[in-house]
């Protein structure tokens, strides 16, 4: 639910990074924490326990810049990425706009971020929220270490594509970020499906962390428009 | 969209007239500064002493409190907690539930009491619910408040670039 304040010239939307636990959510905000202007960004919030594991959330509000006169501000949070904090998970999602899964590329992770995706479909559907109508990116994170799944088999277990039903939408869609793939396609089957937009990432080098946030915030700002 | 669907803005009548409300309950109740907070952590308006802490990181651990409480509530088998009370050594906070989408934030010293804050608070609910009831109903319509990011797309390319 994004916030136009008229008074300040401001809209604020809220995106939340979500994912299994231990799989990068925290270290991408403090990248772009690390990273931006001090004037552009906030206080970077965390609410963790005493071995730095996310208990309800980080928080970090930056500024990606001003479109026509009003500033556009991005409240970024994580949720807690173990399951036994879900009740503080579902929390964080109430008014989201934007939605980024960073997903753990380690074959070992696989089932966690499965996981991880059927609980975001679950809180969010308990909500009223429809993560295929919304702005939504995945981010398969780690993706320098020696037990990475591919990003074939990534895409097959987390990414395999919603049905789409509005027939204006089935056309295809290439993904601009990955030449000769598609976001949207028709299967050998006949059915169009469509996948949300992936990127690479090693978020404690920083590696696709900016790549991120920028698909993602331009998604949610053009929903809006 | 359903996300924009369930957006909503207030204009600068709404504003002027929720700071109004404000400003007579601070003087009312000799506190020293309000915060009108979303519930999902978004600071709406500041009225008063200007806080000398981070407003929004305070406007997002607020919306963090009243969910954890609102849960707790449920837990005991109550609908919500509509009131929280913090006490501090100096600085005390009182928070209320407004129309169920805002919250209400009252700061204050021992140059008031919390009996005090807690009757004028209450007025104040009751003002400020009639206010945000208008501004909600409008909700995001686009005959009342223009899209201000309608045919933007360009605009919007450009940043990322």
């Amino acid at each position: 639910m994004s916030m136009i304040n008229y008074a300040s010239r401001e809209i604020n939307c809220k995106i939340v990074y979500y994912g299994p636990g231990l799989g990068g959510k925290t270290t991408n905000l403090e990248h772009v924490y690390g990273k931006v202007q001090p004037d552009t960004r906030g206080k970077l919030i965390s609410l963790a326990t005493e071995t730095e594991r996310t208990l309800f959330f980080d928080f970090l509000p930056v500024d990606l810049g001003t479109i026509r006169g009003f500033k556009t501000r991005f409240h970024l949070y994580t949720v807690p990425g173990q399951v036994y904090y879900n009740a503080s998970r579902k929390l964080i999602l109430k008014g989201v706009d934007g939605i980024v899964f960073v997903g753990d590329s380690q074959v070992e992770r696989m089932e966690a971020n499965q996981e991880a995706m059927q609980n975001l479909y679950d809180n969010m559907a308990e909500y009223g929220y429809d993560l295929t109508t919304m702005p939504f990116v995945i981010q398969y994170n780690k993706r320098d270490l020696p037990n990475a799944a591919s990003i074939r088999e990534l895409q097959a277990s987390l990414n395999p594509g919603w049905e789409v039903t509005e027939s204006t939408r089935m056309r295809p869609l290439a993904d601009p970020a990955h030449p000769g793939e598609r976001l949207i396609e028709q299967l050998p089957t006949g059915e169009w499906i469509e996948r949300a937009p992936y990127l690479e990432a090693v978020a404690v080098s920083g590696e696709g962390v900016f790549e991120t946030l920028r698909a993602v915030s331009k998604l949610v700002l053009k929903s809006l428009a | 969209m359903p996300v924009s669907a369930s957006s909503w803005s207030f204009t600068e009548d709404d504003f002027g007239a929720i700071t109004k409300a404000l400003e007579r309950f601070l003087a009312d109740c000799n506190a020293r500064c309000a915060l009108l907070v979303d519930r999902t952590g978004q600071l709406v308006a500041t009225v008063g002493q200007r806080p000398d802490f981070d407003p929004t990181a305070f406007a997002t651990l607020t919306a963090a409190d009243f969910s954890a409480n609102d849960q707790l509530a449920k837990l005991v088998g109550e609908n919500d907690f509509s009131s929280l009370f913090h006490q501090g050594e100096k600085e005390s906070m009182y928070l209320a539930d407004v129309a169920r989408r805002v919250i209400l934030v009252v700061l204050f010293d021992s140059r008031t009491t919390l009996g005090l804050v807690r009757i004028k608070m209450r007025q104040t609910v009751v003002e400020l619910t009639q206010l945000f009831e208008i501004v909600f109903a409008r909700g995001g319509s686009a005959e009342a408040v223009p899209n201000i990011l309608a045919g933007a797309d360009d605009e919007i390319d450009k940043l990322f670039q």
